[in-house]
């Protein structure tokens, strides 16, 4: 009774990996927003250049939180650069693959991954990740 | 898993009655003629459709020569709008419907506001009512057609038909009412409420799937929307699909001697429903109106949340449900329904609609109050919408 997706796509949605929130994060990066109906909020802990910890929390569908566990696995214990190499695709197919029109959840995860090097970057050395710009609107306090 | 499944997606479809079965089943390989033949094979056909029609008529008061089969409630709406609206080109081109009617009526609708005829889409309350005196004032003399649903298939508000109707033929204008959710499950009466075409589909109401009829006041012009013969008194050509609206004619049986019970028990199963969830699930709301609803509709907006996860989770535990999200109709927008009346975006994305039935038990009703709050809570523990986790 998988429905769309993968027995894979169940089983991360199922039985998420590194989920929740991380209190000693040193990057954590935020995208989508209420109005698509997917979010993701990724955690990460890097200690000399090494993601050694990384956790997340998402609003969305299934293939939204299948996505943000796999991409988490994906990077933890990589170096930031690994890490920046992780695309959606990547993502996508380490998953058996998504539906077509559930192909932007993982463009989001290969965007929450970034946004949350990003803001460690800028908090380390004050400058972000060169050319980063999620496409999608950041989140808004009011859901209206 | 061993637990027996749940079916609380009634609203999407219904299974087939036994009895619908058994009556169906004859013509497919037996009484297998064309109607339009002359022969005894398609006499036999036909005799079967006209007692059909029959069948059909009783449950809203019309005649049987105001009942044109189709395949079911999507072709009847397009009919409608479509043959109505061609019909009467040269009286006017403006069409009032509702923003949260069904596709089936709303696309049809800007398919035709693309071609030159103006449409006003009424707003409408929080429960999803529109304003009797919103479409009075909406009305003009180049309005040709009205068209409101009887009640929504979502959030299963009751509009108020007698009294939108009343104004709508004080001005002379006809009046089309999508009743797919209705027909069958409420008593419904055209020669009092006015009605000149009703739409009605067959799977619905434990009938068949791809059958349905339009409802034709008498002396009511209409353009046909399927040409190439002259089956249903030359207003919808094509072979008809006997098996499919015998099936249909012995659904209508079976619902006019069960539907009071059966909505009494509904509505009963419905209130116990939506107050178990209420009562373990905090931050949780109904859409659509308390009491002006389908016997048989449940719709909650659940905080934090997305619809499909909880979908995949209660589907996991056997238990079949629907939701207002984007993501199961593969589309970034929610709900046209939800939006309209006022629910926002994440808590659109957010709404579970469980629709019963009559194979739908207590049982069933306590199983779900069981296993929802804990899919919900494991949900939000992984949602950055709600904060600090749980």
């Amino acid at each position: 009774m998988a429905g769309p997706y993968s027995e894979k796509v169940m089983d991360h949605f199922m039985h998420p990996r590194n989920v929740g929130e991380l209190p000693d994060a040193n990057g954590i990066g935020q995208v989508g927003n209420p109005v698509c109906g997917d979010i993701m909020k990724m955690y990460i802990k890097v200690k000399d250049n090494i993601i050694t910890d990384v956790k997340f929390q998402t609003f969305g569908c299934g293939a939204a939180i299948a996505t943000s566990s796999m991409a988490t696995e994906l990077i933890k214990g990589k170096t930031l650069e690994e890490a920046l190499k992780l695309t959606n695709k990547a993502v996508a197919e380490a998953l058996d693959g998504l539906p077509k029109v559930k192909m932007h959840c993982s463009v989001l995860a290969e965007e929450a991954v970034q946004a949350a090097i990003d803001d460690y970057l800028k908090k380390t050395t004050g400058k972000g990740l060169p050319g980063f710009k999620p496409h999608e609107e950041p989140l808004e306090e009011h859901e209206h | 898993m061993d637990a027996k499944r749940i079916y609380l997606d009634h609203a999407a479809t219904t299974p087939a009655h036994p009895d619908v079965v058994k009556a169906m089943q004859p013509y497919f390989s037996d009484i297998y003629g064309n109607p339009s033949s002359i022969h005894s094979f398609g006499q036999e056909a036909k005799a079967a459709l006209e007692s059909a029609r029959e069948k059909v008529v009783v449950l809203i008061n019309a005649r049987p020569d105001e009942i044109v089969f189709t395949s079911g409630g999507t072709e009847s709406d397009n009919f409608a709008l479509t043959g109505i609206v061609y019909a009467n080109e040269k009286k006017g081109d403006h069409i009032i419907t509702s923003k949260i009617e069904h596709h089936a009526v709303t696309e049809c609708a800007d398919f035709l506001a693309k071609r030159g005829f103006n449409v006003t889409y009424l707003p409408v309350d929080k429960y999803g009512m529109v304003d009797p005196m919103d479409v009075k004032k909406a009305i003009t003399d180049k309005t040709v057609l009205v068209s409101i649903m009887h009640a929504n298939n979502e959030i299963g508000t009751i509009e108020p038909l007698a009294d939108i109707i009343k104004i709508v033929k004080e001005k002379g204008v006809f009046f089309h009412t999508d009743a797919v959710q209705t027909f069958g499950h409420l008593p419904i009466d055209v020669n009092k409420i006015k009605a000149d075409l009703l739409s009605l589909s067959g799977h619905k109401f434990y009938g068949p799937k791809g059958v349905g009829a339009l409802y034709i006041r008498k002396g009511t012009r209409i353009v046909p929307f399927l040409r190439g013969g002259a089956q249903e008194s030359n207003r919808r050509a094509s072979t008809e699909n006997v098996p499919g609206i015998v099936g249909m004619g012995a659904a209508c049986m079976i619902a006019q001697a069960e539907m009071a019970t059966a909505a009494l028990r509904e509505t009963a199963l419905r209130d116990k429903l939506i107050r178990g969830i209420m009562e373990k699930i905090p931050e949780v709301t109904l859409n659509g109106h308390p009491t002006a609803r389908l016997p048989n509709n449940v719709n909650i907006a659940i905080k934090y949340v997305e619809g499909e996860s909880i979908l995949l989770n209660l589907d996991m535990m056997g238990i079949a449900a629907s939701s207002g999200s984007a993501c199961t109709s593969g589309s970034l927008d929610p709900s046209h329904v939800l939006l309209a009346i006022g629910v926002p975006h994440a808590l659109a994305h957010g709404s579970l609609r469980m629709t019963l039935g009559r194979q739908t038990t207590v049982s069933d009703i306590d199983r779900t109050i069981e296993v929802l709050p804990p899919i919900v809570e494991k949900l939000r523990a992984m949602s950055p919408l709600k904060k600090g986790g749980k």
